[in-house]
């Protein structure tokens, strides 16, 4: 016990030095081709630590949270075509409103798809993604269908031009990591760790699960929508097949797979290896999909070798190692206060 | 008046009837027991009570107040609360996250913010030194023994201060020494107001612990009473015997 402040030290030290490493990025490292790493890696961060908040926490694993994202990038698209908005900084003062109405489509499709359990929300989720995917090609009046969507363009020099979506794309993903990070030291986070475990006892034991599944739902899909968006705005022009991509979707549930399921920082990880990854062998070996295999491999590595991902595993290691060399035994229970003996 | 009063509650499952026309009442302060021959449907009264499967037909009224459309969360928060057959806890979380998860939070505030974390991590810690398993707070449900998950359950049931909890075979697959643990404990917990309805094969533990004793045969009570009085009813013995 005595060593738990220290390793609480140490964690709240690693997280700033992990912040004010990925605040100096552009600063460390300005050239064009590694700002875009950047922001596709912080978009994933971002991403995956979103999609955790509803698979990770409640174990309801979603392969349609793609369609918030193109939804959110849509979204944010029409209101800046829609009200004028020049390219520049502007634009991104109306992403928490693209959150906002994902947030609405999100209570909506979450109202259907919870009834389902297990792989019947895995297909009703993919099912909504496809259905808005067909929708963005085929209401052509509103999303531009096959021909796309274009977004203003701001007027910043070559250089510079990645440096303002990077940090945007920071402050989603912290926003996105604060929010996690509540969730799970909270009563809510509890009650959505004991419907993981098994939903009808946490029923039993007087857990809302309707509610605490939905609200998950849309605070994951709100944070997602409004990554959306920045991509939409980032990448100035947006098709239904390229930003209502299945892909997108299965990217970041690999990553919380391969990180750690239900864990803050898993995520995080997996998104740090994956992303990076990925846009190198597409550098090297061409903008082909080769990528794919490299994520079915990855897949294999974690489903054969590292079934509960990383950061559980070295977690577990390390309990191993402190069990033979020292004394807990288990995880720690910190009572608050010290427990006394009742009176019968 | 009746704590839980139960009034011609059905149920079907396609052709078969598991209850039929059930009445029966749980006085408060009592530990009653629900007994009868294997299918004879004491488990689906507890999944009608507690709001688990909806009812065809009947009343389920608790403290004068009709619950019987209503689902199991809303239904533990007025104050029933129940095991299952099988131990149930949560695997990943810890011995302590199990007992914290009933705890009752009220408003949007309450649920995401700590405040309130160190009183009932204390009050979870009372409750585990009380069944006596304690040390096992840190450890992950999944870990603990059959016997320790069974005290789990039953200490985490009693974190959201419920009026009646409803045993669903307590001494299922427990051995002699945890058994009477678990009736003391029952006893304990009974002589601080809290009423228990007990599903039970065991008779021994029956007439020992239960102050009344309803039998159920086909769906519907054929005999209620104090123990003593049951165990010479002839049409007990006839459910239980074949006679």
């Amino acid at each position: 016990m005595r060593s738990l402040p220290r390793l609480r030290l140490i964690q709240g030290a690693g997280v700033v030095a992990v912040f004010a490493v990925a605040i100096a990025v552009p600063a460390l490292a300005p050239d064009p081709a590694t700002t875009n790493i950047a922001v596709f890696t912080m978009m994933y961060i971002g991403l995956a630590t979103a999609w955790n908040i509803m698979g990770g926490y409640t174990g309801y694993i979603s392969l349609g949270h793609a369609g918030f994202f193109g939804f959110g990038a849509y979204a944010l698209g029409l209101l800046l075509a829609r009200f004028g908005v020049a390219g520049g900084y502007p634009p991104f003062l109306l992403v928490p409103v693209a959150g906002l109405l994902t947030a609405v489509l999100a209570l909506a499709i979450g109202w259907f798809a919870l009834r389902t359990r297990a792989a019947t929300f895995v297909i009703v989720t993919i099912a909504f993604m496809f259905m808005l995917q067909l929708l963005a090609e085929n209401l052509v009046g509103i999303t531009g269908g096959g021909g796309g969507l274009s977004f203003p363009i701001p007027n910043w020099s070559g250089d510079f031009f990645n440096t303002p979506y990077y940090y945007v794309m920071l402050l989603l993903a912290t926003v996105g990591l604060g929010a996690s990070w509540l969730i799970r030291h909270s009563k809510f986070g509890l009650g959505l760790l004991a419907i993981r475990d098994d939903e009808d006892k946490a029923l039993a034991v007087g857990v809302p699960t309707r509610a605490f599944k939905l609200t998950a739902f849309v605070i994951s899909a709100t944070l997602v929508g409004m990554i959306g968006g920045v991509y939409g705005y980032y990448v100035t022009y947006i098709y239904p097949q390229f930003v209502v991509d299945p892909l997108i979707g299965i990217s970041m549930v690999l990553m919380v797979f391969l990180g750690g399921l239900g864990t803050l920082s898993g995520p995080v990880l997996g998104a740090l290896i994956l992303e990076p990854a990925q846009l190198w062998l597409a550098y090297n070996f061409g903008a082909s999909r080769l990528y794919l295999v490299f994520y079915a491999a990855v897949f294999l590595g974690v489903i054969l070798l590292l079934p509960r991902g990383i950061v559980p595993s070295a977690l577990d290691l390390l309990e191993r190692w402190r069990n033979r060399t020292g004394p807990p035994a288990s995880r720690p229970a910190t009572p608050a206060t010290p427990a006394k003996a009742v009176a019968p | 008046m009746s704590l839980l009063q139960i009034d011609k509650l059905c149920k079907r499952f396609g052709g078969v009837v598991a209850v039929d026309e059930c009445s029966l009442s749980v006085e408060p302060g009592s530990i009653t027991a629900l007994i009868g021959p294997n299918g004879s449907g004491k488990t689906t009264v507890f999944n009608l009570v507690t709001g688990f499967i909806p009812k065809d037909k009947g009343t389920v009224t608790f403290k004068s107040q009709v619950i019987d459309r209503m689902g199991p969360d809303r239904i533990y928060e007025l104050g029933i609360g129940r095991t299952f057959q099988l131990a149930r806890i949560f695997p990943r979380l810890t011995a302590l996250e199990n007992m914290l998860v009933p705890v009752r939070r009220q408003g949007l505030r309450a649920l995401f913010s700590g405040a309130g974390w160190s009183n009932e991590k204390a009050r979870a810690m009372e409750m585990l030194e009380f069944l006596e398993i304690a040390h096992v707070a840190g450890k992950l449900g999944g870990a603990l023994s059959y016997g320790q998950r069974k005290l789990l359950e039953l200490g985490a049931v009693m974190m959201a201060e419920p009026d009646l909890v409803l045993l669903d075979e307590p001494a299922g697959g427990v051995n002699p020494a945890l058994l009477d643990r678990i009736s003391a404990h029952i006893r304990k917990l009974n002589s601080r107001g809290i009423t228990f309805l007990i599903v039970e094969h065991n008779m021994g533990f029956v007439m020992n612990l239960c102050t009344d004793v309803v039998v159920l045969h086909r769906g519907r009570p054929i005999a209620s009473g104090k123990p003593e009085v049951v165990r010479e009813d002839a049409a007990v013995l006839d459910a239980y015997l074949g006679a």
